[in-house]
C-alpha cells in the first residue's frame, strides 16, 4: 500500500519521462529514442544533446516511425519511440498491430500529450481513444501513471521488461502521489485510500481528482476506497473484484471516451465476476468544445465535488 | 552457388511451391512465381545466414514485405534448412506454424509479421539503422510488390533511408505488373518506379527479376546509397497459362491446370 502524498505543487509528467529515459540510455547504450519531429513536445531535447546519435528522427511520418522502432528492435535496441498519442496510436494502428504487437517487438510506445492535453486544439488532436485502440491488442501492456514518480517508475520498468508496451503520458500538470522510490508493477493497482461504501478507479489526470473528490465525500460521512490502476491491460481483476464485493459500488473516471477505456475494462470484469452499480465518467462518445483539458474534464463531469454527486447518487442503486 | 544451380533451385521451389497451393487449395500463386528467383537468389547465393542459428547477431537480414506470397518463403526456407522440408505439407493446415502470411515468432528465418502491405520496407530501414548505430556489418534486404508501393508508408520509409544514408540497405520491386483486382496501369499507376526512387536519393538498378544472369550481381551490389533494384517480372513466371493473366493473383489450379504446370516446369529441369 502507498500512502497518498498529497503536495500542491503539480508536475509535467514529460520531465520525469526524459530524465529517467536520460538516465537508462546513459546506462545502456542500447537504449534509442525514435521520434517525428517531436523533440520538443516529448522533451527530448536533453536526450538529443547527449545522444546525438541515438535520437532517431524520422520526421513527420507516423507509420514508418513505428515500423522503424520495430527494425531497431531486431537489430538488438531498445526503443522507445515517442509522439503525440492521437498519431502515433491512430496513424500507426496497423503498424502497432502487425510490427510491434503481433510480432512481440520489443519496443515502448510513448504517447505524449494524450487525452485532452491538446484541448483547445480540437477533436482532431484529443487523443481519447487510444485506450480502447490498444487495449484491444495482445501482448501489449497499456500503462497510464498518474504522477511523476509513477511515470519515471513505468519508463524504468519498460526498459526491464522484454516486449512491447504502451506508455500513455499527459503534458498536464499533476500533483505527487504516490511516495518516492514506489517500484511500478505491472497490472497491479495501488490502494490509495480505504474505505467501505464505494470505490472510485482511475488513472493519469484522474488520479488526484479522485483523491479530493474522496476527501469530499469523507465530510459527507461516505468511505471512498480509492484505486489507482495505471495499468489497464492486463487490469487487475482481483482488486476490481474485492472492490465490488466490498463496496458495493464502483466509479470510474479517464481522461477517454467512455467506450473503451478504463471504466469499460473495469466494466468487463466486473460483469463477468461481481455484477454492482457502476457509473463511467469521461468524454461521453461526443466530440469535445474547445477549452483546456482541466476546463473539458470539469465539463465532462469530473471536477472533484460532481465525481462525488455521481458516487453519492450511484449507491443509492447499490 | 552458381548460376546454373541457382536456376535449377528456383524450379525446385517452383515445383513445390505449386504443389503446396494446389494440395492446400489456396495462396498466391501468380505473386509467388514472379518472386521465386529473388528469393532463390538471396538464400542461396547471397544472404549470410546460419539456419541452426536463425537468431544469430551478424545475421543479413530479410523481409518478405508483400507477406501474402509467404508459401514461396516457405519452400525456400525448408529447402535452406530453417524449418523441415516435409513441414510444407501443412501449409494453411489447422494449428500449422505456415499460415498464409510469415510469423517470425513461429517460423524460424522470418525477421517480422507481415500481410497488410506497406509495412516491410519501414522496418527494413529500422534494422538498417540499427547496424549503422551499433556498427553491425549486416546487409539488409526487402522485397515489395509493385502494387504494394501505392501504399504510402513505403514513402515515408523512403525518405528515412536516404535521410539515413543507409547503404546497408536494399529494396527490391517485383514489378510484375499486375495487383490483385486489375493491371497496375489501370489502379495507380505509379511506373515508372526508377525517376521517383532517384528522386528520393536512391541508387535504382533496373534488371530482368526472372533472369538469375541479372539478378545475383544486383543483389550483390554494393554503393554508398540505399539501393533499389526494379525487378521487372511475370506475374506467373514458368508456367504458360498463368503468366500475366491478373485472374491468377490468388487463383487455385484445377486438375488439369496442375497437371499441366506440373509438366512445364518439369520439363524445363
Amino acid at each position: 500500500m502507498n500512502a497518498p502524498v498529497n503536495a500542491p505543487k503539480l508536475y509535467d509528467c514529460r520531465d520525469a519521462f526524459a530524465a529517467t529515459l536520460e538516465r537508462l540510455a546513459t546506462e545502456n547504450q542500447k537504449v534509442v529514442a525514435v521520434c517525428n519531429d517531436s523533440v520538443g513536445s516529448s522533451k527530448l531535447g536533453g536526450f538529443k544533446s547527449k545522444f546525438p546519435e541515438r535520437l532517431v528522427n524520422v520526421g513527420i511520418a507516423e507509420q514508418n516511425m513505428v515500423g522503424v522502432g520495430a527494425g531497431l528492435a531486431n537489430g538488438g535496441h531498445l526503443p522507445y519511440v515517442c509522439g503525440a498519442s492521437p498519431f502515433l496510436t491512430g496513424r500507426s494502428l496497423e503498424q502497432i498491430k502487425a510490427d510491434i504487437s503481433y510480432s512481440n517487438a520489443n519496443v515502448k510506445l510513448v504517447g505524449i500529450s494524450s487525452g485532452m492535453a491538446y484541448g483547445e486544439l480540437g477533436p482532431t488532436h484529443h487523443s481519447i481513444e487510444d485506450f480502447a485502440w490498444t487495449r484491444v491488442l495482445p501482448n501489449l501492456p497499456v500503462i497510464a501513471p498518474c504522477d511523476r514518480i509513477e511515470t519515471a517508475a513505468a519508463v524504468e520498468w519498460a526498459a526491464t521488461y522484454h516486449g512491447p508496451c504502451f506508455l500513455r503520458l499527459s503534458r498536464v500538470g499533476v500533483p505527487d502521489l504516490l511516495a518516492e522510490g514506489h517500484k511500478f508493477e505491472l497490472g497491479k493497482a495501488n490502494l490509495l485510500r480505504e474505505g467501505s461504501d464505494v470505490t472510485l478507479i482511475a488513472n493519469g489526470t484522474l488520479t488526484h481528482r479522485m483523491l479530493k473528490a474522496a476527501e469530499i465525500l469523507a465530510q459527507r460521512g461516505i468511505r471512498a476506497r480509492v484505486l489507482n490502476f495505471a495499468t489497464v491491460r492486463p487490469i487487475d481483476e482481483d482488486a476490481i473484484i474485492a472492490a465490488a464485493k466490498e463496496t458495493g459500488a464502483i466509479v470510474t473516471a479517464e481522461e477517454h471516451s467512455i467506450f473503451g477505456g478504463l471504466g469499460s475494462a473495469v466494466a468487463e470484469v466486473v460483469v463477468d465476476n461481481a455484477p454492482v452499480p457502476m457509473k463511467r465518467l469521461g468524454v461521453p462518445g461526443i466530440y469535445a468544445p474547445t477549452g483546456s483539458a482541466e476546463f473539458l474534464l470539469d465539463e465532462f463531469g469530473m471536477a472533484p465535488p460532481a465525481i462525488a454527486d455521481a458516487a453519492q447518487a450511484l449507491m443509492k442503486r447499490k | 552457388m552458381d548460376i546454373t544451380e541457382l536456376e535449377r533451385l528456383a524450379r525446385e521451389i517452383r515445383l513445390r511451391d505449386l504443389r503446396a497451393v494446389f494440395e492446400a487449395g489456396a495462396g498466391h500463386i501468380g505473386g509467388e512465381m514472379s518472386v521465386i528467383d529473388i528469393l532463390a537468389a538471396l538464400y542461396f547465393r547471397v544472404l549470410k545466414v546460419w539456419p541452426d542459428q536463425p537468431k544469430h547477431p551478424d545475421r543479413d537480414r530479410f523481409v518478405l514485405s508483400k507477406g501474402h506470397t509467404a508459401c514461396a518463403l516457405y519452400v525456400t526456407l525448408a529447402k535452406r534448412g530453417f524449418i523441415p522440408e516435409e513441414e510444407v505439407s501443412t501449409f494453411l493446415q489447422p494449428y500449422s506454424r505456415l499460415n498464409g502470411h510469415p510469423n517470425c515468432n513461429k517460423v524460424p528465418g522470418v525477421e517480422t509479421n507481415t500481410g497488410p502491405l506497406g509495412h516491410g520496407l519501414p522496418v527494413s530501414v529500422g534494422m538498417a539503422k540499427a547496424a549503422k548505430l551499433s556498427g553491425a556489418m549486416y546487409h539488409t534486404y526487402v522485397v515489395t510488390g509493385d502494387g504494394e508501393m501505392q501504399e504510402g508508408s513505403n514513402w515515408e520509409a523512403i525518405m528515412a533511408a536516404a535521410q539515413f544514408k543507409l547503404d546497408n540497405l536494399t529494396l527490391i520491386i517485383d514489378h510484375n505488373r499486375f495487383q490483385q483486382g486489375a493491371a497496375l496501369a489501370d489502379t495507380n499507376d505509379i511506373a515508372p518506379l526508377r525517376p521517383k526512387l532517384e528522386a528520393f536519393g536512391w541508387e535504382v538498378t533496373e534488371i530482368d527479376g526472372n533472369s538469375m544472369h541479372e539478378i545475383v550481381p544486383a543483389l550483390e551490389h554494393r554503393g554508398d546509397r540505399p539501393h533499389c533494384i526494379v525487378a521487372h517480372t511475370n506475374k506467373g513466371h514458368g508456367i504458360s497459362f498463368m503468366q500475366d493473366r491478373v485472374d491468377w493473383h490468388h487463383k487455385v489450379p484445377n486438375k488439369e491446370q496442375y497437371e499441366f504446370a506440373l509438366a512445364e516446369l518439369s520439363e524445363a529441369m
